[in-house]
């Protein structure tokens, strides 16, 4: 009897012990972006990913690179993968925040040409770009950022990102560098100050500084703002909503987005092959049938897995990229902290 | 006077009373623990943690940044001039409001009570949402404002500072209606009465003896909503549009982009000595105690 008691009070003990832990063996922990985007992930990669390995896969949201960085610096345990911007996880690896991949186990030998890196295997190519609204433009909205940056003849209120991210390359497009020579511009602390006087001269217009993808497609589904910079694939999901948004290529930042894993988290094993899982070509096809971000898997096309009229919405398709700007992920490893440091400082003063 | 004092019962007495005082330290005890464990501590360590540079030495940098630099001095006077604002509109709207419910019978009184209490039960973040959800360019109030012919062209209601207070006011009105009112609800009507009687005109008397009177109540209303107020985050980073920046979420900032402790305790610090500097001034003005013992 006593023993009896012992014994369950033990097992209710390892009960509690179990439940409490963060991590099963066969669990993982992912975490995204949220709305439109993480939906056509969950729907399209994670979870069909997940099942196809037999393991259970639980999703949040998160703030970006800066909570993975609290994750690691805390010792806290809250993900074992998340996603995000190729310059983010390149300023995230020059921190030492990020778990290098094995590339014996994720095959990205199909991927096209650097569309992964040593701490980040890229799965959707998305672009930043302005987006308009069609019925205060009609058709005729800023198609260039000179143009989005023209307060004269392009009146009306602007919004812009929280954090500096694609910001800044805006900047000095407007202010006429050419695009092969926006990163070198960029690498100085000079040019960082020049595109972000840039900025400050459109300061008084800009209405909102928005923090989320859902943010601005939001903005824009109610008409909060004239123009906005941000995700394409968010407003392509606002225009089949019923918003009135549009965009031009021609102002597209052409950058990648793959997922990463922090430093020191538990299942590093189990996520390393799950990351391989969900580089498989059917899945990039999937997701890319609910947002417009083209696959970096090159299988996707070549077993024909996504028709022409869907593949001409992605930016990634050649008739698109040819007028976009690449984002340069070595600048982010470099500067974004900096970067960013003066961005905030702008916003505020 | 010596062998009076000696006599068994003053002795007893006097074991009683220090009996007692062990009793009641004793019982205090465990708070006062947890006050050192749960505030002293921590704050000690803020204070510690601000001095902290980022190469983990000791040094100054967290504060001589905060000099330097003109986005923090920005952030604190929008925090001050954000916090008071909120403050004096809670006074503008509570204080009638108040007054108008203490007149009302109990069963009244109680229905706006619970009128006023409804929305403070809600979510702080369901009340910002349905505050931007209004207040937007294409929201309800200017959908309405524009076709009643008010207005032509829709009015900035929120991403700026006109939003956050909208929002901070509604939330902050419940803390300085309670105090408030329970003080205004104890207030002996007979004092007015009497007031009349020796010839004051109703504005007189309520000059002379029913706004002093509910003093205590506002200032302890006043003080919680200030207070309260510096540390708000939510509000202005929904409401505010990302313009609207305060030491709050400069400090989460600091925090979640820069993992920089340092720069974080130091807002705090600095935050923490500003209002116990303010709050020392006003209690010398007005003397608190001296209210509260009237």
């Amino acid at each position: 009897m006593k023993l009896g008691i012992k014994t369950a009070g033990l097992l209710a003990a390892a009960g509690l012990a179990l439940s409490s832990a963060s991590a099963f063996a066969d669990e993982l922990r992912i975490v995204s972006w949220g709305g439109a985007y993480q939906k056509g992930q969950s729907i399209g990669i994670f979870q069909p990913a997940a099942k196809a390995m037999g393991i259970t896969v639980k999703e949040d949201t998160y703030g970006g690179i800066s909570d993975v960085k609290l994750q690691v610096r805390s010792g806290a345990d809250k993900f074992d993968i998340f996603s995000s911007g190729a310059g983010s996880c390149a300023s995230g690896a020059a921190e030492g925040l990020l778990e290098k991949l094995d590339y014996s186990v994720i095959d990205v030998s199909n991927h096209l040409p650097g569309m992964y890196s040593d701490y980040c295997a890229g799965a959707d190519i998305f672009s930043v770009v302005a987006a308009f609204n069609t019925d205060t433009f009609g058709e005729n909205g800023p198609r260039s950022w000179a143009d989005f940056y023209d307060v004269d003849k392009f009146p009306g209120t602007r919004a812009m990102r929280n954090r500096v991210d694609a910001q800044l390359e805006t900047a000095l497009l407007a202010d006429g560098v050419p695009m092969d020579q926006v990163y070198d511009v960029l690498d100085s602390e000079e040019g960082i100050e020049r595109a972000l006087d840039k900025i400050r001269s459109i300061k008084p217009h800009i209405a909102v500084w928005w923090s989320s993808g859902a943010m601005h497609a939001q903005l824009m589904k109610d008409g909060e703002v004239d123009m906005t910079t941000g995700w394409n694939g968010r407003f392509d999901v606002a225009k089949e909503d019923g918003a009135k948004v549009s965009y031009d290529w021609r102002t597209g930042i052409m950058d990648w987005e793959g997922y990463g894993i922090p430093k020191g988290v538990k299942n590093k094993d189990l996520a390393m092959k799950y990351i391989a899982e969900m580089m498989k070509p059917e899945y990039m096809a999937e997701f890319a049938k609910y947002i417009t971000y083209g696959p970096t898997n090159g299988k996707v096309y070549e077993l024909g897995l996504m028709d022409d009229a869907r593949a001409r919405q992605m930016p990634s398709h050649p008739d698109n990229a040819q007028h976009q700007l690449t984002l340069k992920t070595a600048w982010y490893s470099k500067w974004r902290t900096y970067a960013d440091e003066m961005y905030q400082e702008m916003m505020t003063e | 006077m010596n062998s009076t004092s000696n006599t068994p019962n003053q002795e007893e007495l006097r074991r009683l009373a220090s009996r007692e005082g062990y009793t009641f330290f004793g019982l205090t005890l465990p708070y006062l623990v947890l006050v050192i464990a749960l505030i002293a501590i921590p704050v000690g360590w803020l204070f510690y943690l601000s001095f902290i540079g980022r190469d983990g030495t000791l040094s100054l940098e967290n504060y001589e940044r905060m000099w330097k630099s003109k986005a923090y001095i920005k952030i604190f006077i929008t925090t001050f001039k954000i916090s008071i604002l909120t403050t004096i509109i809670c006074a503008a709207i509570g204080y009638p409001l108040s007054y108008f419910m203490s007149q009302l019978s109990r069963k009244w009184a109680n229905i706006c009570m619970i009128a006023v209490l409804i929305p403070f039960w809600t979510s702080l973040l369901v009340r910002t949402y349905a505050w931007l959800v209004l207040l937007q360019k294409k929201g309800l109030i200017n959908n309405i404002l524009i076709e009643s012919g008010l207005i032509t062209e829709p009015l900035k209601f929120v991403h700026n500072t006109t939003g956050t207070l909208i929002g901070m006011v509604h939330i902050m009105l419940p803390f300085l209606i309670l105090p408030l009112y329970a003080n205004m609800r104890s207030i002996d009507k007979d004092c007015l009465k009497a007031a009349s009687s020796l010839g004051a005109t109703p504005t007189r008397a309520f000059w002379t003896v029913f706004l002093p009177l509910t003093l205590p109540g506002l200032l302890a209303g006043l003080l919680i909503v200030f207070v309260l107020c510096l540390g708000f985050y939510v509000t202005p980073a929904i409401l505010g549009g990302g313009k609207v920046i305060m030491a709050a979420m400069k400090i989460s900032t600091n925090i979640e982009m820069y993992f920089n402790w340092g720069a974080a305790s130091a807002l705090g610090v600095v935050l923490l000595v500003v209002t116990g500097i303010i709050l020392f001034v006003a209690s010398k003005l007005i003397s608190l105690d001296q209210l509260g013992n009237r």
